[in-house]
């Protein structure tokens, strides 16, 4: 029997960025026992990454905007393969849990009129983020850690959960260990909530750290539940590309937002070359209307670098592979222009993308207030996830929940930026709120003594091939190299059939992986556990990208470059087959209320 | 650049431990954080660090890198000389882990003792308030913090005189600071600064404005209107007698 302490809490929320805290504040103040489990300190999660904003329809800015031009909005932006249903809860209560953010100690940039400022954003048809200049993730993550301290939420920090636990098909706790001594720990609860974000270091290229390893979606996965809409990963447009160093890291959408412009090696804004139909009426046909609609300008049409990301990542990849790149293999995001229009310009960028101009400064040698940044596109999000229900986010399996980037639907085949901190804390909340009714509803469930025995046995294997096998960063760089060539922006039938191939002796050489020194903040040892969670969500990304034959959203087939309609009535569901093996099957999109149909059409 | 350096890194526990050199290939715009991460990929797997946003966002890098205290992610090898080896060591106020990972938990549970935000009732129906950008700017410069905890690190009355249970450092002052200076909070902490938070001791060394990786003017901004309220409120004779008179 392996040594494991036992804690009990009725619900317990894997995860702690903004959608694990969300839901642990909620199931708390209902009342129930909750455990948060961060696998780093708490405070440090993926959220404070998030620059732009938050999506919510205020109408501080521009008040012709409501819940059903942002549903509208994000359905459009998800090419309508979407959970409308999660689209429309997104809309409608977003503005409450942006102002409950505010009662809570988050400040917010502001109007004139002393009101929550929201800035323009990508595909979001008016002014729509609530932000805190270019640092609103960090505001966001601090205001929900300084509440959650307060409520009597049992945290555990540094801990990485490496299975789930079940007792016939319904979930009964987690297993895992903490960074620190290297110990195992047992988690009894009625209720989980997975919360892990998502799955950036899968590719060789990305915005994410090293936390993003998919686990959540192989915790789900591995319980029975089924994943969906996996084949969908963004790249976002503008990461960094030079230094190598620092190739991948986010350059907010803020900056487009703010009047930064994309040009190519011959200085042309080639964003105004391809406009998609589904977009055309509503977007700028020349620089002049695109300039006043970053200055607030209400008549005035959107300019094209506000596109949606999937569709500016092809287009910068399109002026690359043409030969009209950067010196770095990007292209130029130019903001310093602004200088020609803005009285005391340089001053107003700094102050508006303060921390953008501390990175390049720092990081690059850049001043971006009187130089072109070089930016190119990065692996950022994935859309696809745990499939649950639109209102409880229960999963498939009874008592666990998911909520956030792990989860699936609210995003389609692609999600508009500043959707994700408000899909965070709209589903963070539901989730919290129905696990803490179902843990109320439930006797607490046997844990399986061969289970622990199992996942426990497993976790240990690296120290006894010690370093006789190989080194887990290794594989895991093959592994990143491979899905970036093989399964990134642009795809095609022969490419990921390798992928898929060279995924068996991928796992192969993760199973022999060694591991020297002992349990104690070995990072060697962790990478070698979440690496068998990256195989896993890079195998369900692979079948699920082969299986999509067309092009939507976030998912471009260079064999299949149009989009089918056909494709738009189903989405792909994962899951593990009887014999282990993973299985794709179409899961058709239900009919869309008549309500919600008219709102599209009228918004088109 | 050089196209080698070599790195002194400190290996050890709460038990003790000592310097290793490590050399590593460097290349242009490289900071000290990937010299750590290909040191662990290729020379010492089980090598302790943490790290997430290598952004300069998340504050988990900090350690002493020659001496100062840093951000490995945020600190450019071509900043520092390579002729020689770059020492790099955890934060030294805050007690041993293993190698470059500090125990930093006593940061979390002093936070817990400043009094949470107790904002006024909304100024309108909906629940919201009306505030001016100026007064939001104010505590924004506070809300920057990424709790790397170097200015923690770096306070003489923690690090040298251990007071820890006295005084709760820059940080939590700053955050203390962000709550007094609230344009909608309503709660007065004057009182659990002068006797449990320790305001006191600080003496304005400015040692924590000067590591501070998101360049708050932790002493200027903060600390010191913190002490000018402590005194204002708690010192003020003629306060006092009017506090007295009002009983």
């Amino acid at each position: 029997m392996p040594e494991y302490q036992t804690h009990e809490h009725d619900v317990l929320v894997i995860g702690a960025g903004g959608a694990g805290l969300r839901a642990a504040i909620e199931a708390s103040a209902a009342g129930v026992s909750v455990g948060l489990v961060c696998k780093s300190l708490l405070g440090k999660a993926h959220t404070v990454m998030a620059e732009g904003g938050i999506a919510a329809a205020l109408a501080n800015v521009d008040d012709r905007d409501n819940w059903k031009v942002h549903f509208s909005d994000t359905m459009r932006g998800g090419q309508y393969v979407n959970n409308w249903r999660m689209a429309e809860l997104h809309a409608k209560e977003a503005p409450d849990r942006v102002r409950e953010l505010e009662a809570w100690g988050a400040m917010f940039d502001r109007t004139k009129d002393g009101r929550i400022l929201q800035r323009n954003f990508g595909g979001h048809r008016y002014p729509r983020l609530a932000h805190v200049g270019d640092r609103t993730g960090l505001e966001m993550i601090r205001t929900l850690q300084d509440h959650s301290i307060h409520q009597g939420i049992d945290v555990h920090m540094e801990c990485t959960i490496v299975t789930l636990l079940t007792d016939g098909d319904r979930i009964v706790g987690a297993f895992g260990y903490e960074r620190e001594r290297g110990r195992f720990k047992l988690f009894r609860a009625k209720a989980v909530v997975l919360a892990t974000g998502g799955i950036g270091r899968a590719f060789k290229i990305t915005s994410n750290s090293w936390e993003y390893t998919g686990d959540g979606h192989t915790l789900a996965y591995d319980a029975g539940a089924d994943l969906v809409d996996m084949e969908f990963v963004q790249f976002h447009p503008t990461g960094m590309i030079w230094p190598p160093s620092v190739r991948g890291l986010l350059v907010t959408e803020a900056v487009r937002g703010e009047g930064g412009v994309l040009r190519n090696s011959e200085g042309r804004r080639f964003m105004f070359d391809d406009i998609p139909e589904n977009y055309r009426a509503q977007t700028a046909d020349n620089e002049e209307e695109g300039w006043r609609y970053t200055q607030g300008d209400k008549s005035a049409r959107r300019p094209p670098e506000l596109l949606t990301r999937d569709h500016v990542s092809r287009c910068i990849m399109r002026e690359v592979k043409a030969g009209r790149g950067s010196p770095h293999g990007g292209v130029f995001l130019d903001i310093a222009w602004i200088k020609a229009r803005i009285p005391n310009g340089a001053e107003h960028i700094k102050k508006k993308l303060p921390s953008m101009y501390h990175q390049f400064k720092q990081l690059a040698d850049l001043d971006i207030t009187q130089e072109p940044m070089e930016i190119g596109p990065t692996t950022h999000y994935i859309m696809g996830g745990v499939r649950v229900d639109g209102d409880t986010q229960m999963s498939t399996v009874p008592g666990l929940f998911a909520a956030g980037e792990c989860a699936a639907g609210i995003n389609g085949a692609n999600r508009l930026g500043g959707n994700s901190l408000s899909d965070i804390i709209v589903f963070g909340k539901r989730a919290g709120e129905y696990a803490a009714k179902y843990a109320t509803t439930q006797e607490r469930g046997a844990i399986d003594a061969g289970q622990v025995d199992e996942a426990a046995r497993l976790a240990v294997e690296p120290f006894e091939r010690s370093t006789q096998g190989e080194g887990p960063y290794q594989v895991q760089y093959a592994l990143q190299d491979m899905m970036q060539d093989l399964v990134g922006i642009v795809r095609n039938e022969s490419e990921m059939q390798r992928a898929l191939e060279g995924l068996g002796p991928l796992r192969e050489r993760a199973n022999r992986v060694g591991v020297g020194g002992h349990r104690e903040y070995n990072p060697g040892w962790h990478a070698a556990l979440d690496l068998l969670n990256l195989l896993t969500v890079s195998e369900a990304i692979t079948r699920s990208a082969i299986e999509r034959r067309e092009s939507r959203g976030g998912h471009f087939r260079e064999d299949y470059p149009v989009k089918d309609a056909n494709f738009g009535t189903f989405n792909l569901v994962v899951r593990k087959g009887h014999d282990g093996r993973m299985e794709v099957s179409r899961a058709p999109i239900p009919e869309m209320p008549d309500e919600l149909k008219r709102i599209i059409e009228e918004m088109e | 650049m050089a196209t080698s350096a070599t790195f002194r890194i400190w290996r050890g526990d709460a038990r003790g431990g000592q310097f290793e050199d490590y050399a590593t290939d460097v290349s242009e715009g490289m900071v000290v954080l990937d010299a750590v991460h290909q040191i662990q990929a290729h020379k010492a797997n089980d090598l302790a660090v943490r790290w997430n946003c290598k952004a300069g966002k998340c504050g988990s890098c900090s350690a002493e890198v020659n001496g100062s205290p840093r951000l490995m992610c945020m600190t450019r090898l071509n900043q520092l000389d390579l002729s020689k080896p770059v020492t790099v060591e955890p934060m030294r106020a805050f007690p041993s882990i293993r190698d470059l990972v500090t125990d930093v938990s006593w940061n979390f549970q002093a936070k817990k003792s400043v009094k949470r935000f107790k904002p006024r009732p909304p100024d309108a129906a909906d629940g919201t308030w009306r505030v001016a950008q100026v007064d939001v700017e104010r505590v924004q410069e506070f809300r920057k913090c990424i709790e790397c905890f170097l200015c923690q690190d770096v306070c003489h009355v923690l690090r040298e005189h251990q007071m820890f249970d006295e005084f709760v450092g820059p940080r939590h002052l700053v955050y203390a600071a962000a709550l007094e200076m609230s344009p909608l909070d309503t709660d007065n902490r004057a009182r659990d600064l002068k006797d449990t938070h320790g305001v006191g001791y600080c003496n304005i060394t400015k040692c924590c404005t000067n590591v501070c990786p998101e360049n708050i003017a932790i002493t200027d901004n903060a600390i010191i209107p913190l002490k000018e309220r402590v005194v204002d409120q708690l010192y003020d004779p003629v306060a006092k007698l009017l506090r007295m008179l009002r009983s």
